[in-house]
């Protein structure tokens, strides 16, 4: 197997749920050896959330769990007993790093405080992620998707005026906190090779969508030059036209118009003489209601009839138009771009078979990512790691015994 | 203070809108030297603005520059894209196309680590631009690029942005109200932020894996492939079940209830999250016990008449202040939160404490307060170190004290057109 990016790295992974599980797996996708830690009995929360393979609700059949733990290593252990926590610092003696996603307190209450971390570990990185981070006055607050993206992201300006906020497709907040999350602990390791800097990195949910791109940088900034504050708006409300998302033969075309594509658009409708009348480009015709009716009556409607999703996007991709179908899982997964690139891994797994998962989420040349372990069953390399920090078989019988793994 | 984790660490970058701004802005924040390399004969499409010099009448409507007018150098004060993603940057100006442009561009890649682009797969070539071409001035070079659909295959050609892209990709039909159809939802950009994050994520590999061997290389990043891992789940249910996911709005199925309720003010919101029955109870604690609650009292009634609960708790909070109510509940270990708008972000005591939000001057935009760094380090001094560039502002430092020219060939290349402020008046867009 050719050499990875992260083939020379060693992480204690002591999360669950979806943002830190998923920070972890980009480190695994690329190399990155990852002992997932999970609580002995039920495991990783993440186990009990659907959806299941065949709707049968099993631990080791959550599409969520098993997309968001490929590649990695799973050893039960509990970190409230004495030999939990002496195993854990067994573990960290031997990680480049260490991240978890316990609620702040905790940490420091089962005596892993980073100071004793790093005790055992004089080089160790300790990625934490919270909801609302280390310190501040909501630090020890709850949250839950929808309750962080409401204070750290955009949710005031998603969905339509006069219906309320509505949040983001599933579990987006968590991954984007995940993503943040690698890309810092990269930067520490980095960091710590280059310069011999150890540290924590503070993750905080609420704070990498208050400082993010999923609008929130770009709309905040706005504000405080133009002090216009903006709401949400229906899709169809844009001034130029065709500007929307619509109906045509087979499902609906997303397009954004307006005087700077027009050209294009009547390019893109086969050139109809009467759209080459200069009202068309007249400074004001984007604004005109009556314009906007007769384009789209008369030939926009008519035109998108005629045409499928792909045969609108392909003839619209053309003229260089930032257009879409609207698609769904189906849809994508016949995408015939991406099945030309071989994008699609499928991954086998004791409970599902093999099962076509997404693709990693960059190439990278001289060391490709190699082809992916399906998610580790419970406690699946208890033997193996243990074994390496020289428990024998007897021990793990008693340790097992004992509610320790 | 010790080090920036990237301290002596350089980037030539070379993009544009959200995407790849947002990814050496990562890089900058970590301490990287980013350099945004620009044209200065042309304006590239949405690098400095939607266009270089709008129409006065049109900002005064719709806004995104400071005090909605955009001002004499206007590609210096555009919210929307150039001041967005560049705290921490520099700018030099070189056109790269024309004569000289190359070889000012080959000094700078001498002295570079990363090379750092998201433009439709076609720009880079067509400037001269390859991965061959930067390895042999720069042997260990890192060199990522990162064009909607990638640079090969079917839709290599193809441009999307992160909104277009969403719907292409499936994100559009899976969220959004279940009553409304998926074509009104409004815009997200969750793939613009997986494309900068994830970004900066693979250079920090790829320096991993220079500093232990001594090989820089290419990495290719479709926005595409790299938004889809978001959906998995959605992706898993149809392939290993044959189910078409739709949209859910608010509502998390492990959760009931769950949603985004009315308050006090105009547009203003509460969201609560209930796990199970120890929060609800707290919830019904807070609202006063009221007599309908007995009427929900296990989670799967919770769920099965989740409509009829959200008209009796919005009636409830339609009555109350969102942030006393948020501190209510979550006192009594009940998950809620406001729901800040693009003005009241800046005023909440807790992202204040964090040191989110810093107030910055700049030069062409005035004083005003910015976005800032998505994370904390214990030892590094991580905040923002100064404010996004103008066009060709570190010219004197790029030119001169990292390339070595001298004053009279500086002199010489300004002449040439290579360095200035300013594009010339022809540049409307």
């Amino acid at each position: 197997m050719a050499e990875q990016a992260l083939s020379d790295v060693k992480v204690l992974d002591l999360t669950h749920w979806v943002a830190g599980p998923y920070c972890t797996k980009l480190l695994a996708d690329y190399g990155a050896d990852v002992i997932k830690v999970e609580r002995p009995g039920s495991g990783d929360g993440a186990r009990r959330l659907g959806p299941f393979y065949h709707d049968e609700p099993h631990p080791e059949g959550s599409a969520l769990f098993l997309s968001l733990n490929t590649n990695k290593k799973s050893i039960t252990l509990n970190l409230k007993s004495a030999l939990g926590r002496k195993i854990v610092l067994e573990l960290a003696q031997r990680s480049d790093v260490v991240v978890e996603s316990f609620a702040p307190r905790v940490m420091p209450s089962l005596g892993l405080g980073y100071e004793t971390l790093r005790e055992t570990n004089p080089k160790v990185v300790l990625t934490s992620i919270s909801n609302f981070g280390q310190t501040g006055p909501y630090r020890d607050f709850k949250g839950s998707e929808l309750v962080l993206f409401g204070i750290g992201g955009e949710l005031a300006r998603t969905g339509v005026p006069d219906r309320e906020p509505v949040k983001l497709v599933s579990h987006a907040a968590q991954f984007m906190t995940g993503m943040v999350a690698a890309s810092a602990t990269m930067g520490a390791l980095f960091g710590q090779r280059f310069h011999g800097v150890t540290q924590q990195v503070d993750i905080s949910m609420v704070e990498v969508q208050a400082n993010g791109t999923e609008r929130r940088r770009p709309y905040i900034l706005g504000y405080q030059y133009d002090k216009l504050l903006k709401g949400r708006e229906y899709a169809s409300a844009g001034s130029g036209y065709p500007s929307g998302c619509f109906p045509c033969k087979d499902g609906y075309f997303q397009i954004g118009g307006g005087a700077r594509y027009w050209p294009r658009i009547v390019r893109m409708i086969g050139s109809p003489p009467e759209l080459l009348d200069p009202k068309w480009t007249a400074p004001l015709a984007q604004d005109a209601p009556e314009l906007k009716e007769e384009f789209m009556n008369k030939f926009f409607y008519p035109w998108l009839a005629e045409h499928t999703m792909l045969e609108c996007w392909e003839a619209s991709q053309v003229e260089g138009m930032f257009t879409a179908p609207l698609a769904t899982m189906p849809d994508l997964l016949q995408d015939p771009h991406l099945a030309a690139r071989r994008y699609w891994e499928d991954i086998e797994h004791p409970r599902t078979g093999k099962v076509r998962y997404p693709g990693v989420p960059f190439r990278m040349g001289e060391t490709p990512a190699a082809p992916r372990r399906g998610a580790p069953l419970l406690g699946q390399h208890n033997a193996e790691v243990y074994g390496q920090l020289g428990y024998g078989k007897e021990d793990l019988v008693r340790m097992r015994e004992m509610g320790v793994i | 203070m010790a080090k920036l984790p990237l301290e002596g660490i350089r980037v030539a970058d070379h993009t544009a809108v959200w995407a790849g701004p947002f990814g050496t802005l990562i890089l900058a924040d970590l301490g990287a030297e980013v350099i945004r390399i620009e044209p200065i004969d042309r304006h590239v499409p949405f690098a400095r603005g939607g266009v270089a010099r709008p129409p006065k009448a049109a900002v005064q409507k719709s806004g995104g520059y400071p005090d909605r007018d955009p001002g004499e150098r206007p590609w210096n004060r555009s919210a929307g894209q150039g001041n967005t993603n560049a705290n921490n940057k520099l700018s030099m100006t070189v056109n790269i196309h024309r004569p000289g442009g190359m070889e000012i561009y080959k000094r700078l890649l001498k002295v570079c680590d990363v090379v750092y682009e998201n433009s439709a797969s076609d720009v880079m070539p067509k400037l001269g631009i390859t991965y061959e071409m930067l390895k042999e001035v720069k042997p260990d070079i890192i060199y990522l690029r990162a064009p909607a659909w990638g640079t090969w295959g079917p839709h290599a050609h193809f441009k999307n942005h992160g909104a277009s892209l969403e719907t292409a990709l499936g994100f559009t039909t899976l969220r959004g109200y279940t009553d409304i159809h998926p074509s009104e939802n409004a815009s997200t950009f969750i793939a613009d932020f997986g494309a900068g994050a994830q970004g900066a994520l693979a250079v920090l590999m790829a320096l991993n894996y220079r500093q232990r061997t001594g090989k820089g290389q290419f990495i290719e990043l479709s926005q595409a492939e790299n938004a889809i891992p978001v959906l998995a789940p959605a992706v898993l249910d149809y392939t290993m079940n044959g189910r078409v996911q739709g949209p859910r709005g608010n509502r998390d199925p492990w959760c009931a209830p769950q949603g985004c309720y009315p308050c006090q003010g105009e547009d203003m919101w509460l969201t609560i999250t209930i796990h199970n029955d120890e929060e609800w109870r707290a919830l019904v604690r807070v609202m006063g016990n009221p007599p309908w609650a007995t009427e929900f009292p296990d989670s799967l009634t919770r769920w099965q008449r989740h409509d009829e609960l959200d008209q009796l708790i919005g009636a409830w909070t339609a009555g109350h202040n969102n942030y006393a109510l948020m501190h209510i509940l979550q006192r009594e270990g009940v998950p809620a939160g406001i729901v800040l708008n693009d003005r009241d972000v800046f005023e909440d005591p807790h992202l204040n404490d964090r040191g989110n939000f810093p107030l910055l001057t700049h030069r062409d935009a005035g004083t005003h307060r910015y976005p800032g760094v998505m994370f904390r380090m214990s030892q590094s001094d991580i905040r923002v170190r100064r404010p996004p560039p103008c066009l060709g502002e570190h010219n004197e430092y790029c030119y001169k004290e990292l390339l070595g020219y001298s004053e009279e060939e500086y002199q010489e290349l300004e002449r040439m057109g290579h360095i200035g402020e300013d594009y010339p008046p022809h540049v409307l867009i």
